[in-house]
């Protein structure tokens, strides 16, 4: 609720008024340093964990919890890389691993879901709106609701302990790109779809080179989203595989951790090369992950 | 028809993955089995199950105190992150990028980094407090401190909520600020009667998210604490996981996955109710 700002009443209350305008000018560039410094200091609390790893992953073991805190370790121990991704953490099997689910996995659903989306948004048909409130409602159906159901079908099917439960689900569109990517080609211009259609294009024609080409920005959400969903899935591999040769890299370091708890250097070493391609992409395509982010507030 | 063409594949998956899921889900709840087994018809004995077990209690109070800390505290530093970073200063989209990166951050990563961050002797976060004057806290070997820890945890990780928030800022016409700034409003009366009730649908969205999200968080405290010490942070989610893939009570976790599904939806009809008082739509 807005509160009304009474008016002002007398000439006086104006003068004073106008006073504490200039006053509250003076305070506005004092307030700028002040909000810079708050800023500064909360994000070194922000950055620190970060180069903390960072830091640790080059250090001696003696180091790691020393008193007081060594930020720049007395030799640099680079060989703690290759010592961690060879032999405790099978970097490249995890890598390969990840890889054969995610680039299918966000393949099928970048695909599907723009099928799925095209389907909600620039065809008429009966009932529509209706079915689209039904996929909306879905979204509303915790993960923990009907775990127990899929993960017994996939067992039945003989799934678990392969990629498959990964993988598959991804071909049939996922509710939130789906509603995403909808709401996208809802904005995109009618005259431009009627003037095709007139020239006698199909739906398939009008999605591919009208639809696709004006809604990039939408598509690299979804194509850049999917993706760190694959990478960073933790739960899902979890359960379905049991195997370590099927283990992605977020399981995999899982199990480096579980397995060796004190090795804190070689395994910072290990959690740094699993985040820096989800940093590094980061700063690739920082507009789209801002974008992707407020179009949808996807990541709570 | 060429809708239906269309959304075909979501058809498909629907019925595969949520409306079989659902209608089986409420069947197991009556049932227990273990995965291959056939389910056996149990009537109401999983929710009696249930309501005489101290553990499921304790899993549901853990979760609801995490709530009840969490989202706030994510929200209001948030909140206050963003209205400071949408202030013109110098470096600003620089610092944005500090309070966004951490929530790129694999959570499994993260959560390994954070066990060796609360490390009681010669932590950085007890070396840090300890300038401070600080005692030593024995952050997750203690009951009393893991569930702290793990809602200080969560506060590293709301880069998107700052964002959301700053989009929403970003809306706030600018000629509100002026007019009440010539009726006399200082900076923080500006926060408090132009930007807060401005941006109150943005709060409710975030808190709701927000919620929601923590109702059901699992990788940080099954990695950080394990559920652990003495159960002090063993989440909702944390004992469905074990009765489903620990015990193989399949029944049973499903009709946790029920309570939680309850659980969740009230708390957002609740929230929903409530904020009709607080939340000024334009």
């Amino acid at each position: 609720m807005i509160r009304v700002i009474q008016p002002a009443r007398t000439v006086g209350a104006v003068r004073a008024r106008r006073r504490r305008l200039t006053v509250a000018k003076v305070l506005g560039m004092a307030g700028r340093v002040l909000v810079l410094i708050t800023l500064v200091v909360f994000a070194a609390a922000y950055l620190f964990p970060l180069l903390w790893m960072i830091s640790t992953s080059l250090k001696d073991m003696g180091e790691v919890f020393a008193i007081p805190p060594v930020w720049i370790p007395a030799k640099l121990h680079f060989e703690n890389y290759p010592l961690a991704l060879t032999t405790y953490f099978p970097f490249f099997l995890y890598l390969r691993n990840t890889l054969i689910i995610a680039v299918p996995a966000v393949a099928g659903t970048v695909v599907s879901s723009t099928l799925v989306a095209y389907g909600f948004s620039r065809v008429r048909w009966r009932g529509r709106d209706t079915v689209f409130m039904i996929l909306l409602g879905t979204l509303m159906i915790p993960n923990w609701t009907t775990l127990i159901p899929v993960y017994v079908l996939f067992a039945r099917m003989h799934w678990t302990g392969t990629f498959l439960p990964l993988i598959v689900p991804a071909f049939f569109g996922s509710a939130f790109y789906i509603f995403l990517l909808r709401q996208f080609f809802m904005r995109q211009p009618q005259e431009l779809v009627d003037a095709a259609r007139m020239d006698g294009a199909t739906h398939p024609n009008i999605l591919w080179s009208i639809i696709v080409p004006l809604s990039k920005p939408a598509l690299a959400v979804v194509l850049l989203f999917s993706f760190m969903d694959n990478w960073t899935d933790f739960f899902g591999p979890l359960i379905y595989l049991n195997n370590a040769n099927l283990y992605t890299l977020a399981i995999g370091l899982y199990n480096f951790q579980s397995n060796h708890r004190t090795d804190w250097t070689t395994l910072m070493a290990a959690s740094i090369t699993v985040a820096s391609p989800m940093m590094i992409l980061f700063f690739l395509a920082q507009r789209t992950f801002i974008e992707g982010i407020t179009f949808t507030g996807l990541r709570g | 028809m060429a809708g239906l063409i269309f959304i075909a594949p979501w058809i498909l998956g629907f019925l595969w993955f949520t409306l079989y899921p659902v209608v089986m889900a409420v069947y197991y709840s009556f049932t227990s089995f273990n995965t291959v087994a056939t389910p056996q018809w149990v009537g109401l004995g999983n929710f009696d199950t249930l309501r005489t077990d101290e553990l499921f209690w304790t899993a549901l109070k853990n979760t609801a105190t995490y709530i009840a800390f969490s989202v706030p505290l994510d929200l209001l530093a948030a909140l206050f992150f963003a209205v400071l970073l949408n202030v013109k200063i110098p470096g600003r989209a620089i610092l944005r990028t500090c309070y966004y990166i951490p929530t790129v951050v694999p959570v499994v990563a993260s959560s390994i980094l954070w066990i060796m961050l609360f490390n009681t002797h010669g932590g950085l976060i007890n070396e840090t407090l300890g300038l401070f004057g600080i005692h030593e806290i024995p952050w997750l070997s203690s009951p009393d401190w893991a569930m702290p820890a793990i809602v200080l945890i969560s506060l590293w990780g709301i880069g998107s909520e700052i964002i959301i928030f700053l989009a929403g800022l970003q809306d706030v016409p600018v000629t509100l600020y002026e007019a009440a700034r010539l009726d006399g409003a200082g900076s923080l009366q500006l926060v408090r009667y132009v930007t807060v009730p401005m941006i109150s649908p943005v709060i409710l969205f975030n808190f709701i998210l927000g919620m929601v999200g923590a109702s059901q968080v699992f990788t940080v405290p099954f990695i950080v604490t394990g559920g652990g010490p003495l159960n002090a942070t063993l989440m909702y989610s944390l004992y469905l996981f074990r009765n489903a893939f620990v015990y193989f009570k399949m029944g049973l976790a499903s009709a946790m996955g029920w309570v939680l599904f309850v659980f969740i939806f009230g708390l957002t009809l609740i929230s929903l109710r409530v904020s009709r008082r607080y939340v000024h739509y334009e």
